[in-house]
Order: C-alpha cells, then structure tokens, then sequence
C-alpha cells in the first residue's frame, strides 16, 4: 500500500510516524510504503510562538530539522504539492514529480491572514508567526502605558490564545511595574469571554480580579490606524495604543486552488476523517485543514492522527478501520506566567475547567519540550 | 441567484454554534441564507441577538424532534 502523507506539520508528523511503527514489518517486506512531501526541511513548535512574545523563547528554540523527526523508511521530500489529481489517485509537485497513492492524508494547516480586514496588518501584533511573534515582544518591552486592546478574528487557530495572551500580558506588564499606567480592554466576538461557555465563567472572573475590561459581541470590521481605532461589524469603536491581533485564518493556497475546500478548508467527515464526496474513501484529512466544526489547534490534530494511523494499519492488517474520532480535544490555557489549567472535551462532553495551578502550568512547560517525542509518534 | 448553505454545528463546543456561523457568513454573498444545525441550545438566543446586532435577518428558528436546532439567516448587508 502506498500511503502518501502532504504535510510536514503536527499532524502529518504524528500521524506517518504512528503508523510507520504499527506496519513497521510490512513496510520492511515492501508491502507498504509512507512518503511524505512537505513545504519547509524545518519542523515548527507552534504554541510556543506565544513564549516568544513575552521573551521567554527565542524562534530557535521551536524548530527541529523535519527529517530527524521522522522513523527510519519514511520517504521524506521537501517538495510541495501544487496539483490534487484525486480520480487518478496521484498528485504533482512543484519539482513537477508524480506522486501515486492508494492512501492520502492531507494535513497542510493553516495561514494568518490578517490581510482580510482592511488596516489590520499593518496596525497590529500577534504571536502566529515568528517574525510576528518577535515584533510582538519588541512592542511589549517598549510600552510605557496606555491601553492595550486584544481583537479577534474568525475562525481562527489555537481558540486560548485570546485568553493566554491576554492574562500573560498582564503578568508581563505587572512585572515592568506599568499595571497603574496600562488599561487592557479584551474583545471577542460572541456574548461572552471564550467560546466554551465553562471557560467563560471562569475567566470573566479572573478579569474583573485583575481589572481587565471586556467587550463581548465584537468582531473586527477594520482597523484605523489613523486614528488608532478598531471598528466593529457590530458598530462600535475602541481605541488602542498597543493592538494585539488574533487574526482570521484560512487554509492553505493549494486547497483553494485545487477546490478542494471553500478558504482552504476541507469538508471531512467528523468520525472516519475521510474526505467528503466520490473521492474521499482513500484520502483522509487532518487538523486545521477540515472543515470539522471543532478547535483548530495542535491536540485537535495530534488525537486525529492518532485515530487515523490506527485505522490505515488496520486496514492494511485486517482488512478494516477500528476507531472513530470522538471530537477529543486537550488545550492547556496559560492563566499568566505562573498558572495554567486546561480545557478536554469532546463531540459530547464539555470541559470542566479546573482553577488554575502552578503545577498545570510546569506541566505545560514540560510538554513544550516533550512535544519532540509527541512529533515522533512516542506520546 | 442567492444560495443555502448549511453549517453543521451539532456537538461543537468549541469555537461553537455562533462562532461557525459568523465565520461563514463571511463567506456569503449578500442576499444569501444560511442554516445553522446546532445541538446548543444557547444558540435559540445568542444567534438573533447577534444577527440583530449586526443587521442581518433571521428567517427562521425551529426545533427537530431529535432536539437539533435549525437557524436560518439571510446576510443582509
């Protein structure tokens, strides 16, 4: 069986290297064979961007060669794909080589795309690159106070981020000794603080404690830099000195190009992880790339790759797949620099956040680095 | 022409009912519609106060026997 994997991020990782280890003997036997393309010879820590804001990482720190991440036999490419061939069952790269498959998994990611409301670009910061990430920090340890404004795109990766960098903000201002000079005024787009509604009852709380101001039912509509000024598509206007952006996001360019998903988003369905249509059963689609309804952030992807080498190993051993994903997802949430609790839910269930400790919080810390045997499939 | 498009949000708690829907209304054209199936049933009242709040247009809120939620919602503007 040839099983070709397009993408080198969490998801792709994870997954060619949980099953490399399951068929193991019949890749050996040259029964079945994993190829993997990708964009970049670098492996990026995502989450860890947000360290970098607030100076406590360096962009170095994140990033891993691809290829010393991944098991011995795994075919390894940095040649992106450019061209989806799905009723042939092969796709072309940007080197112009053929790529044939029995079995695809699609686990491409997703892209900031700030450029989507007008003004904000160039007006804001955010942690989603990390260029961004370091302009971000320099901004930080250069304020001398004002109001700083959290704003929030849709949909966008990684849904603690609003909160984590805006209780980090705070701990990182009260540090400088600024807190007396500084107003932090977070916004979000529905009528209350986070997405998960228990999330939500915690963290309005621990805002009103610590003096920060919010305005719910606010989304982006443009920024006026002119006027250091964010308008909303509800009507209202707030001012900034400092604009800390969670930018919308899309999907990556070639799903677009290729129609396979409206913005880059792949329609999958929720259980199998197959591709929706006549061309999804033997193509399987990973993490931020589908459309599923669900958080696009790392353990989103790191529990359905899971699923999905499972069941390309079963079906390579016994003839069928064996799980269905459940919607599993794990975020930790960064309560500030020295507290973290987390959220775990699924299709089902919904999370019941716990407070925030500092044992969470060295939990976390310990998991950035662990994250490195996580990638390998050994986590 | 305007178009439907439904937005499956059953059993998502996070980003959640209203969020998918803003996310695709972005999408949408003005005059198109779009159905929300929802399992939340906070979604009966964040959705319209929303939409109010915005200026589009509800077109319609009815529960199935399943209990899942469908919202209809033209973008007005």
């Amino acid at each position: 069986m040839r099983i070709l994997v397009v993408g080198g991020g969490m998801g792709g990782t994870i997954f060619a290297n949980n099953l490399a280890r399951r068929i193991h003997q019949e890749m050996k036997a040259g029964k079945a064979r994993i190829t993997m393309l990708s964009a970049s010879d670098q492996h990026v820590y995502q989450p860890g961007w947000l360290y970098v804001a607030m100076g406590r990482a360096t962009p170095d720190e994140l990033v891993r060669e691809q290829a010393s991440l991944l098991e011995p036999g795994i075919e390894f490419h940095v040649d992106p794909v450019e061209e989806f061939h799905l009723a042939e069952n092969h796709v072309k790269t940007k080197s112009g080589k053929v790529h044939e498959y029995d079995v695809m998994v699609i686990s491409t990611g997703s892209r900031p795309t700030p450029e989507n409301i007008p003004g904000l670009k160039e007006n804001s910061v955010n942690c989603y690159t990390a260029e961004n990430a370091v302009q971000f920090f320099h901004q930080l340890a250069d304020f001398k106070g004002g109001r700083i404004v959290v704003a929030v795109g849709l949909p966008h990766k990684c849904p603690m981020i609003p909160l984590e960098v805006t209780f980090a903000m705070h701990d990182f201002i009260k540090d400088k000794g600024l807190l007396d000079k500084t107003e932090f005024y977070y916004t979000y787009p529905i009528g209350r603080v986070h997405s998960l509604e228990n999330v939500a009852k915690w963290a309005a709380p621990e805002f009103d404690r610590m003096g920060i101001k919010y305005e719910t039912l606010f989304n982006m509509k443009e920024v006026d830099g002119k006027n250091a000024a964010v308008l909303s598509e509800e009507g209202g206007t707030v001012k900034y000195d400092l604009l800390v952006a969670v930018p919308p996001h899309k999907g990556q360019e070639v799903i677009e190009k290729n129609k396979l998903g409206e913005n880059g988003w792949i329609p999958t369905n929720r259980n199998s992880l197959h591709m929706e249509g006549e061309y999804g059963k033997n193509v399987l689609v990973l993490g931020d790339t589908t459309n599923i309804p669900i958080s696009k952030a790392g353990s989103t992807t790191h529990f359905e790759a899971e699923v999905a080498a499972e069941n390309i190993a079963a079906v390579i051993k016994i003839g069928r797949p064996v799980r269905e994903y459940d919607g599993k997802v794990f975020c930790f949430i960064e309560a500030g620099k020295d507290r973290a609790t987390y959220a775990m839910f699924n299709y089902t269930t919904p999370p019941q956040p716990k407070a925030p400790t500092g044992a969470v919080h060295a939990f976390k810390m310990a998991y950035n680095q662990l994250y490195w045997a996580s990638a390998r499939g050994l986590l | 022409m305007s178009t439907e498009r439904v937005v499956d949000a059953r059993g998502s708690f996070c980003p959640g009912p209203l969020m998918e829907l803003i996310a695709n209304m972005k999408m949408m054209a003005v005059g198109d519609t779009l159905e929300l199936l929802s399992t939340d049933a906070g979604s009966a009242a964040d959705v319209p106060e929303w939409v109010k709040k915005v200026g589009h247009e509800m077109v319609g809120t009815e529960q199935d026997a399943e209990g899942t939620w469908h919202i209809h919602v033209r973008k007005a503007k």
